[in-house]
């Protein structure tokens, strides 16, 4: 029997544990944007958004802090921080361009073992969104893709080949999902942590892709 | 005789409006951003066949209401919202150039339903390639090469080079017939301001068409604005209009 997956407040929490002081980090939409909500005040992690705010705080949760002006790329308010940062459109993009985004946390439709990227056109729907995910992954520094491990009716998302339309080729280096930590590696993928509860053997059977063990495979830990 | 380039209506602002134009509309997707008044304008004058430029397609009156409704636990959303899928809503849009078409989620914006019914047409562009499209417009630059793209459907059809290894593809200008943009506070000569995360598009596109229009909260006197700080120089701005102090419905001439 395998154990719990984990919820997506604590799927971001894993994922901020990728995060160093100094890093400019940019969030996608979805469960990366929770991301903000688990970066100590103290620590400078200073959070990129493609509309055009530099180094911002945590996503708002009380309305009456919420300022119509200050929203982060999901349409989502967030608090201020000092120190921050505001530019146009065409200058945050030339920071993303210019390779100063030192991670980035897409969420992901499907990736494949080789790291290509699915993630702008859900199944159904008459066209796709680009939105700045694009930009990112092809400039970024490291992609993590940070998704469920299966789609809702428990399809594996980490695929040998993409079934989904390639947003981003070979692009993808570490996948966090609800039940694992994989790293994209040259020689496939590499299974390196677990979350409590579950074997390796339980994660390959959700994985289309094969997996390699990590000798040092962990248990994950989120703190 | 001083130059003064507030003019006293959105009507008024929007009156040269043609049919068929190349409309580069500022924003991001929310109402902070958003130049509601003058998209209203624009659909008040239901002007068809337009082109809109813009990162997200719109939300439109109906999915705008149940957008309010979602996010009031989070971000209370003013009543006076209207984005630029009214005019997809309302038939005046024939092709849009977009970043984020799709809504997230399964429920279909505006344009998604006019793209299923073959009403519009659509060029899916990376958020940062349409960005660095209208910044070269507005700087005279013809085109330019990036590297986002390289190797995936967006590179179709396009001049791909490498660059010290790297492929790159060869994208161009994107120039409006006019820009329709949100700021806080202008002057009499243009210069502009923004708040906060509202500056994004609405500043890109200031002075990428042939027209730029600038809907404001405030005209303040000429020397007002700290020139360090001013964020969009005049030159690059023709008409600026005052929002209304209280919210007013999208169809009232104004």
């Amino acid at each position: 029997m395998a154990g719990e997956r984990l919820d997506e407040q604590a799927m971001a929490l894993r994922a901020v544990k990728e995060f160093q002081d100094g890093m400019v980090v940019n969030l996608g939409v979805g469960i990366p944007t929770l991301c903000s909500l688990y970066v100590p005040p103290e620590r400078d992690i200073f959070f990129h958004s493609e509309n055009g705010i530099i180094g911002f705080g945590p996503v708002v949760t009380d309305p009456a802090e919420a300022d119509v002006n200050l929203v982060n790329a999901s349409i989502q308010p967030v608090k201020p921080r000092p120190g921050m940062a505001i530019v146009d459109h065409a200058e945050s993009f030339a920071i993303i361009r210019g390779g100063r985004i030192d991670i980035t946390v897409l969420g992901a439709i499907e990736v494949s073992e080789k790291g290509d990227l699915a993630n702008h056109h859900l199944p159904g729907k008459p066209i796709g969104s680009l939105g700045g995910g694009m930009d990112l992954a092809f400039n970024a520094k490291k992609v993590i893709a940070l998704m469920t491990h299966t789609t809702k009716d428990g399809r594996p998302k980490i695929v040998r080949e993409l079934t989904q339309p390639l947003t981003v080729p070979r692009c993808v280096k570490l996948i966090i999902t609800d039940i694992a930590v994989i790293e994209v590696t040259p020689q496939g993928l590499l299974l390196k942590e677990l979350v409590p509860g579950w074997t390796p053997e339980e994660v390959q059977a959700l994985t289309d892709a094969p997996l390699r063990v990590a000798e040092d495979l962990k248990v994950m830990e989120l703190l | 005789m001083p130059v003064n380039k507030v003019v006293a209506s959105f009507d008024e602002a929007v009156s040269d409006i043609f049919d068929g134009a190349v409309l580069l509309i500022g924003g991001f997707g929310g109402p902070g951003e958003c130049p509601s008044y003058l998209i209203a304008a624009v659909a008040r004058k239901n002007v068809r066949d337009l082109t809109i430029v813009a990162n997200l397609a719109g939300w439109g009156l109906e999915l705008a209401a149940d957008v309010r409704e979602r996010l009031a636990p989070v971000l209370p959303i003013p009543p006076d919202w209207y984005d630029q899928g009214l005019l997809v809503e309302r038939g005046q849009v024939r092709k849009g150039i977009l970043s984020f078409p799709a809504a997230p989620g399964h429920y279909l914006m505006p344009f998604e339903r006019a793209l299923l019914e073959g009403k519009v047409e659509v060029e899916l562009v990376p958020q940062g390639t349409l960005a660095e499209r209208i910044r070269a417009a507005r700087a005279g630059i013809a085109a330019f090469y990036t590297p986002t793209g390289a190797g995936t459907f967006v590179a179709e059809g396009k001049e791909v080079r490498e660059f010290d290894g790297r492929p790159y593809v060869l994208e161009r200008a994107l120039r409006g017939d006019f820009s329709l943009i949100r700021a806080h506070k202008a002057d009499r000569y243009g210069n502009l301001v923004y708040r906060g995360s509202s500056r994004t598009f609405n500043a890109t596109m200031a002075g990428a068409s042939r027209i730029t229009i600038a809907e404001v909260d405030e005209v303040v006197e000429v020397g007002e604005l700290d020139p360090e700080c001013v964020v969009t120089p005049g030159v690059y701005v023709d008409r600026v209009v005052v929002r209304p102090r209280e919210p007013r419905p999208w169809h009232e001439p104004m």
